[in-house]
């Protein structure tokens, strides 16, 4: 195993068991993230962004949710076969995560001081000073003035509380940040702030980072690698470079085919016709076959695999599989 | 030609809380022509969406006047507001809570029909139903089905057909794809503005998403902290915003294209209470450009420019101080 | 986390979802089995009692447990087997009409409140308050001791002091409620406010009424066998488990099963309607839905 990836994901598969059935939540996953790289995990609702990330830290629901194949390789060892105290070791302290509501993920009795200082005493123990130091310097760091360090979450906004959230992940200094929808509650003026502070943090602190979300935008502005996740699976993965100059899969031209564009008029946008999969019922072969403009009968009989399109670039689309196609 | 369906004048919306009066809208002033979309857009807590419940009186104004026709429906009595809502429907933002779960998508859709007593046989109300829900693209299969069953989108055509049911000229559009992903809001969009063009739909379309506001919208009203502050059609004020505010959130869009960032104007800190806001511009506090006159004096909004309307003491005379 | 889109069982009402999850839950299947089969006893209590449940027989009293009167007989020879099927009747009677009476009084109340807001509010609100601050047995002593002994004046005392509960829990969902967009949707329509509590209102509340209302019926039930134990409630000779267990109370050391079997039967009716009561709270409540 090479020890160039800071994580490596291989085959993961999770479902979930609901009465409905079975979900295939995430189904044959594939992902790698360097070091010090911030990866855009693209999808829409129900793509099976949140429980791979979930997946990834093992806090899926138990017990519906359950890893049923796959490896998830952190640092060269496989977190699938660790134990949940050695889990908590490493969550918080080399992993952490950040949520998408700023509003429920803070603790409203608690101070914002006091929650920054718990996640420092869990992992990096000293006196009750040095933790307090430790815990002022963050709020420093994320732009908040430390003397609010005794004021509880309701006295603060929402922009400002998802600054307490960062600090917070970043108290111990973790190798790998992982950011569910970070600014997906926030207005657009105080999004551009937090972006503009996680740009900067990111930078500091040298944390990879997984961004989840469904913004091309925040994609853009903030991440080095973008994979595009359809019906559980990586149907595209570039760099963002490559990614945005030409995107490849039907499902990823549509996905940029309908944001409104700001600088050019469009009497009609080209939407993808069609709903997401259901996850009890994923179709056949390429999950997304019933949607796609440009579909082979082969789509829907086997799962189309991996093609390597550029450096660094690989999508997976029987489009692409035929020789001189490009 | 251009004949105003609806003009807002001076309305007023404030609410009593324990810290104060919030002051939701505060001397709004618009009009919207038949056949035009007029974009609202605005930060949460900027009293967008209570203008919108205000013109249609869900929610009663302090005072002001909103004119339909030429007539201000503030002062109608209630049989009169009743027969007047037929005329005006709104399209509401969460798809989840716009509609009653223990009815089934085409008693949903019965419902306004009903109570106004559209309809006197069972078969032109069955008739009228499917003529609705094949207008906003819904399976007929989908009649008997109840809102849980369903999908945000089309849960959110459910709500369309609902107030196109009574045929109205005007219709309030409240966030109405905010909540989606973006594949099913182009669809949501697309639907929208084929309505528009088929049934001659004049639009208040409310929201915070600025792409979709421009691809809508043939006018645009940026709204901050209960006012206008600036209002334009939908080309200008991307090209050439003329207030502060308008300007900084446009630079702060993050757009899903390489190379094309622009400078980014990053705001100091977070939009102010709306509870008892002091006198003066409420922009001026987080204003690179504020003056002393900019905290006394409230800037009105002043046609600027011809059909350029903007509320700033320094229209095109912006020096960073 | 991931929202699992529901499979499209063709035109499965809400309804049909609970009595699917209701029936997962084995004790409150119990509780309902035993439910029914109390309701079937009392409309067939003719022919399932052995004996009328007022001929006496002097020759034969306080006989215990027999092959010919299976609970005994009581102290002027009366079936105890057929004087408790009988006082089945009464007992859900009782009950349910109690709880009908405190539900529609309270629920119109607590709907008012909770829909208008404001002075009204605050007015029928502290009404409730006021009956709140008087204990509900005592409450229901003091209307029994106006009104009468009698079952129509038992069910009123009964109904009476339990409707704060009911219009303070109505009052509440009400509240949650209204502030939903699709109220607002029919007030733009042009729907009246009655037609809005009712067709929009009402029916989104019902699941914590309904379970509220079936743990009510059991509380009914004590209420109003207590009231009868002392003397307040149903008139001999008429069969009441309250007035039952008070009349083998002077027997209980030479004959318990006087008060044993009807113990039992009241026992029984109130576990079956709470562990109902509980299953239902689970199969209704949504944050359990999926």
């Amino acid at each position: 195993m090479a020890e160039k990836h800071l994580l490596e994901i291989k085959n993961l598969t999770i479902h979930y068991q609901t009465d409905y059935g079975t979900v295939h939540a995430v189904e044959g996953f594939n992902l790698e993230v360097g070091n010090g790289e911030t990866l855009g995990l693209v999808g829409e609702t129900g793509a099976g962004k949140t429980t791979t990330a979930f997946g990834i830290m093992q806090l899926l629901p138990e017990p519906a949710g359950k890893v049923v194949a796959g490896e998830i390789y952190f640092r060269g060892e496989n977190l699938l076969g660790k134990s949940k105290t050695e889990m908590k070791k490493i969550l918080g302290k080399q992993i952490a995560m950040i949520f998408q509501d700023p509003m429920t993920s803070l603790n409203p009795v608690m101070t914002v001081g006091a929650q920054i200082e718990e996640m420092i005493k869990l992992h990096e123990p000293g006196t009750k000073e040095e933790i307090k130091e430790k815990a002022k310097k963050m709020l420093e760091v994320v732009g908040i003035p430390a003397v609010r360090q005794d004021e509880y979450p309701h006295q603060f906004s929402g922009g400002m509380k998802q600054r307490v959230v960062i600090a917070i992940a970043l108290s111990c200094n973790p190798m790998l940040l992982i950011a569910d929808e970070p600014t997906t509650a926030l207005d657009v003026t105080i999004q551009a702030q937090v972006l503009d502070l996680m740009k900067k943090l990111k930078d500091d602190f040298k944390t990879s980072m997984i961004m989840i979300t469904h913004d091309l935008g925040v994609v853009a502005e903030i991440c080095d690698k973008v994979a595009i996740m359809y019906g559980g699976k990586v149907v595209e993965y570039a760099t963002k470079e490559s990614l945005y100059t030409k995107p490849y899969h039907p499902y990823t031209v549509g996905l940029f085919n309908s944001i409104p564009d700001l600088d050019s008029e469009q009497d009609r946008l080209n939407v993808i016709d069609g709903l997401p999969p259901d996850p009890t019922d994923m179709p056949s072969g390429c999950s997304f076959h019933p949607r796609c403009p440009h579909k082979m009968p082969i789509c829907s009989q086997k799962s189309p695999s991996k093609v390597v399109v550029g450096s660094e670039h690989h999508v997976y689309c029987y489009l692409y599989e035929q020789e001189g196609a490009l | 030609m251009n004949e105003k369906i609806i003009e807002v004048k001076e309305l007023k919306k404030h609410f009593k809380t324990k810290s104060g009066m919030l002051h939701a809208v505060d001397g709004v002033n618009f009009f919207i022509n038949r056949g035009e979309t007029l974009g609202l857009v605005g930060e949460s807590g900027c009293g967008k969406s209570t203008t919108g419940r205000v013109l249609l009186r869900l929610i009663q104004a302090n005072s002001g006047e909103v004119l339909f026709h030429n007539e201000n429906i503030l002062e109608y009595s209630k049989p009169d507001m009743k027969k007047m809502r037929k005329n005006m429907q709104i399209v509401f933002q969460d798809p989840y809570s716009c509609l009653n779960p223990r009815l089934t998508v085409s008693e949903i859709i019965a419902e306004p029909l009903i109570i106004n007593k559209v309809y006197k046989t069972k078969d032109e109300l069955e008739t009228r139903i499917d003529e609705l829900i094949g207008r906003v693209g819904l399976s007929e299969r989908l009649k008997t089905s109840y809102p849980h069953e369903l999908d945000g989108g089309r849960r959110q055509r459910v709500g369309i057909a609902r107030a196109l049911a009574l045929n109205p000229e005007f219709l309030v559009l409240d966030e109405p794809v905010s909540a989606l992903d973006v594949c099913i809001q182009a669809q949501i969009l697309n639907l929208l503005k084929d309505l528009q063009k088929e049934l001659g739909l004049t639009y208040l379309f409310i929201a915070h998403n600025l792409s979709v506001v421009k691809h809508i919208s043939d006018r645009i009203a940026v709204m901050y902290l209960g006012q206008i502050i600036e209002l334009t059609d939908y080309k200008s004020i991307f090209k050439d915003p003329l207030h502060p505010y308008t300007q900084a959130l446009l630079s702060a869009i993050p757009i899903p294209k390489l190379g094309v960032q622009k400078e980014r104007l990053i705001l100091r800190g977070d939009v102010p209470s709306p509870i008892n806001p002091a006198e003066g511009c409420r922009f001026a506090g987080r204003c690179d450009y504020s003056k002393q006159n900019c905290f006394e004096e409230t800037p009105k909004l002043i046609e600027s420019e011809p059909g350029r309307w903007v509320a700033c003491h320094y229209v095109r005379q912006l020096e960073q101080n | 986390m991931n929202t699992v889109k529901q499979k499209k069982n063709k035109k499965k009402s809400i309804w049909l979802d609970v009595w699917r999850r209701l029936r997962k839950n084995k004790m409150a299947v119990g509780g309902l089995v035993i439910i029914i089969l109390l309701f079937l006893t009392a409309i067939f209590a003719d022919w399932i009692a052995p004996y009328s449940y007022e001929s006496q027989d002097l020759l034969n009293m306080f006989q215990t447990p027999s092959f010919e009167h299976w609970f005994g007989t009581d102290e002027f020879g009366r079936d105890i087997f057929s004087r408790i099927v009988y006082g089945s009747r009464i007992s859900l009677e009782v009950g349910f009409i109690a709880v009908g009476i405190s539900l529609i009084i309270g629920g119109s109340i607590g709907a008012i409140a909770g829909y208008y807001g404001g002075r009204l509010e605050n007015l029928l609100m502290r009404c409730m308050d006021v009956l709140l601050a008087i204990p509900e047995i005592l409450l229901a002593i003091a209307i029994v001791a106006a009104l009468g002994p009698s079952i129509a004046n038992l069910m009123i005392a009964v109904g009476i002091s339990s409707i704060p509960g009911y219009a303070r829990l109505v009052r509440a969902s009400v509240m949650s409620i209204r502030e939903q967009e699709f109220i607002e949707a029919a007030r733009a329509a042009g729907s009246s406010d009655f037609r809005i509590i009712v067709k929009h209102i009402l029916p989104n509340c019902m699941a914590p009424i309904i379970v509220q209302a079936t743990i009510g019926v059991a509380i009914a039930i004590l209420t109003a066998a207590g009231l009868s134990f002392i003397g307040l409630g149903i008139q001999p000779p008429t069969p009441e488990w309250g007035s039952m267990l008070s009349g083998g109370r002077s027997y209980i050391r030479d004959y318990p099963h006087m008060t044993l079997f009807p113990g039992i039967a009241m026992m029984v009716t109130i576990l079956a309607l709470n562990l109902l009561g509980d299953g239902l709270r689970d199969a209704l409540d949504p944050k359990l839905k999926n």
